[in-house]
């Protein structure tokens, strides 16, 4: 049984523009302990897939759709409901650890007071929680760490706490936003193996959103890849890696600068530039920088599954 | 024998940082850049890698006489720039452009593209006719792939990779022999960042720029660069030839940063274990003793504590900043 469902999610806002549509129509299902990729490029309605499941999106948003945590629809679930979840059942990292640490409060604080909330804990204990997560996270000298503020860290090590936190309450679902984007190479490979040895740890199920091909390679199971608003590939990271359907998937794979690839070669760009989603194309959104189109894709193409589990929205599938 | 455009040599840009109230305050010196040399041929492209607080922008800036270094020369054509008064200067600059990391911050949003690309003309070349003026805009606009309908757009109207070739439009407009790129592409998705590596590689081939290529990871640099530095606390570690350093790096520090790149095929991506890196950075304000890289190296020997490696040069002409250098075999795709 799935941990968490997705049922025809579409978010939109309102804008003196006109409405915004950042999410159509998007299913997908996360079961537990898997890992699960959401990626595409800025635009793509990632974050704001993450964002309405959070029940976070700003003021000009609205969601339409199911989003069934545990049977239960997040959705439908005033501040008061989803905060009984969000923190303890359903962990969070955002992008930016600096902007999403309270700069005022000593970092211990800021995570006895989640775990004092959701799990009822006196502060003593709660401390030595939050203690035992640091240590997890390989923040040396855990117990003077606590007592800092987030300016005394370095950008890994303030990811590293955000890490913490995301999975102090042993979450079953955690989701982390470009958890990595903003850190060096270097830091990024130790946030990654963090993030792979606590899951494997606590079986903690993890939608990772992300750009970055190469991070989701390491680390995930399954794959939705995302294009203006809309899934266009889904399967395992396998499938996806290794038999792309979608010209866009293969063209995200092919501009990816590689090492273990000849120097010489060009990189394949995708040429074009994203769509604008105030005035999105009819038909399929990728029409426009696709080598492959032709005209049946004046028709919005329907998602097609193949035998695998390995599913596409293009007409041209196997021929691709 | 290839000409030289730019060398610089054992530059160091330091800066002065107080901590405290007045009462107790205490100066301490970020050394940025320290002690860097480098020569770079005309139609050459170096790339300089390094993570957060190596320098590089520091390095961008020095080069381009924007902030005075503490030590070291920058020779442009054979004239130290820092030494030149501010008019000589300025002409100097006329060779020597920049492009900068987020594209849109970069350009004058009440500007439209026309006058964004337009502006360095008016400064060198006041009398320049309109008429002329506006056709080596567009000339340039269509270099860059930018079509010339869309000159009297403001800059909020493109996209990301779109405003990058507006910068780079920019740069190009007054025919300069060196461009400095200082991470052009890493605010830009990666289907347009290989977009904008390509046209940068195109227009170099075509124009004989001499380019600098800063970036903070080895992948994007590889396929624009000839050489590449790497930066580590201020300090060249390692200046090799591209089709060197990345099959054999020769300081530790390069190898861990080509270790560091994700590969996007699962199979691989999950066999990588480790980058051989341990700790975090140190702070510039009080770099490691010996060798900056000594305490997050794990080849590091007694030596490296106590004595600073100077960048020499090896057989094969590539420099490195390691004592170990000959003893190491770090041949990538080699276990341990």
């Amino acid at each position: 049984m799935s941990l968490l469902e997705i049922k025809d999610l579409d978010v939109g806002f309102d804008t003196p523009d006109g409405e915004v549509h950042a999410v159509n129509h998007l299913n997908f299902s996360v079961k537990a302990g898997e890992t699960l990729a959401l990626v595409g490029e800025s635009g793509s309605g990632k974050t704001q897939t993450a964002m309405a499941i959070m029940g976070l999106l700003a003021e000009n948003g609205h969601v339409k759709g199911q989003a069934i945590f545990k049977g239960k629809d997040l959705l439908q679930m005033n501040a008061t409901e989803l905060n009984q979840h969000r923190g303890s059942e359903i962990g969070m990292i955002f992008q930016d650890p600096m902007t999403s640490l309270n700069p005022y409060m000593r970092i211990g604080k800021q995570m006895i007071e989640v775990v004092m909330h959701h799990k009822g804990l006196n502060k003593t204990e709660a401390r030595a929680q939050a203690v035992e997560m640091l240590r997890a996270v390989h923040i040396p000298d855990p117990e003077r760490s606590i007592r800092q503020y987030p300016h005394e860290f370095s950008g890994g090590m303030r990811q590293r706490v955000m890490v913490a936190m995301g999975l102090l309450c042993a979450p079953d679902l955690l989701i982390a936003d470009e958890p990595t984007a903003a850190l060096d190479v270097t830091v990024q490979v130790q946030i990654t193996h963090l993030m792979s040895e606590l899951r494997k740890k606590s079986n903690t199920a993890i939608i990772l959103i992300t750009h970055d091909l190469g991070v989701v390679a390491g680390l995930c199971d399954r794959m939705l890849v995302m294009y203006a608003g809309e899934a266009v590939e889904c399967g395992s990271v396998e499938q996806i890696y290794y038999d792309p359907k979608h010209p866009y998937t293969q063209g995200l794979l092919n501009s990816v600068p590689r090492l273990d690839r000849p120097e010489d070669k060009e990189l394949e760009a995708i040429p074009g530039n994203p769509p604008n989603l105030l005035t999105l194309p009819e038909g399929c959104k990728f029409r426009d920088r696709c080598p492959k189109a032709f005209d049946a894709c004046r028709k919005k193409p329907p998602m097609q599954l193949d035998e695998e589990r390995h599913a596409y929205r293009c007409f041209l599938g196997e021929s691709s | 024998m290839k000409e030289r455009v730019l060398r610089v040599q054992d530059l160091a840009v330091h800066f002065k940082m107080r901590e405290g109230g007045l009462i107790r305050s205490k100066t301490h010196i970020l050394k940025a850049v320290n002690g860097v040399s480098f020569d770079l041929n005309a139609g050459e492209t170096l790339g300089v890698v390094g993570e957060s607080g190596c320098g590089k922008s520091t390095l961008a800036r020095a080069l381009l006489a924007l902030i005075k270094p503490d030590r070291g020369r920058v020779l442009w054509l054979g004239e130290d720039l820092h030494k030149l008064d501010e008019e000589a200067l300025r002409k100097k600059r006329e060779d020597m452009q920049i492009v900068f990391q987020d594209p849109l911050a970069a350009l004058n949003p009440r500007m439209t593209v026309r006058d964004i690309i337009a502006e360095p003309l008016w400064t060198f070349f006041p009398k320049m006719a309109r008429v002329q003026v506006g056709e080596r805009v567009r000339g340039v606009m269509k270099m860059v792939g930018l079509l010339p309908n869309q000159v009297n757009r403001y800059p909020h109207e493109f996209s990301g990779g779109q405003c990058q070739r507006i910068g780079i439009a920019r740069a190009l407009v007054l025919n300069p022999k060196l461009i400095i790129c200082d991470e052009p592409v890493s605010a830009l998705d990666v289907s347009i960042q290989a977009q904008i590596i390509n046209l940068l590689r195109d227009l170099q081939k075509k124009l004989n720029l001499s380019l600098v290529f800063i970036a903070h990871d080895l992948s994007v640099v590889k396929h624009i660069s000839d050489r590449v530095m790497v930066m580590y606390l201020g300090r060249a570690m390692e200046l090799s030839c591209r089709d060197h350093l990345y099959k054999r790096p020769l300081h530790p520090y390069t190898s861990a940063l080509i270790k560091a790149v994700p590969v996007p095929d699962p199979k691989i991506a999950r066999a990588v274990s480790d980058t051989g890196l341990t700790g975090e950075m140190p702070s510039p304000l009080d770099p490691p003793s010996g060798c900056v890289f000594h305490s997050r190296c794990p080849y590091s020997v007694k030596r490296c504590e106590l004595e600073v490696p100077p960048l020499r040069r090896m057989e094969n002409g590539d420099w490195v900043a390691c004592h170990c250098a000959e003893e190491l075999d770090l041949t990538i795709g080699k276990s341990g």
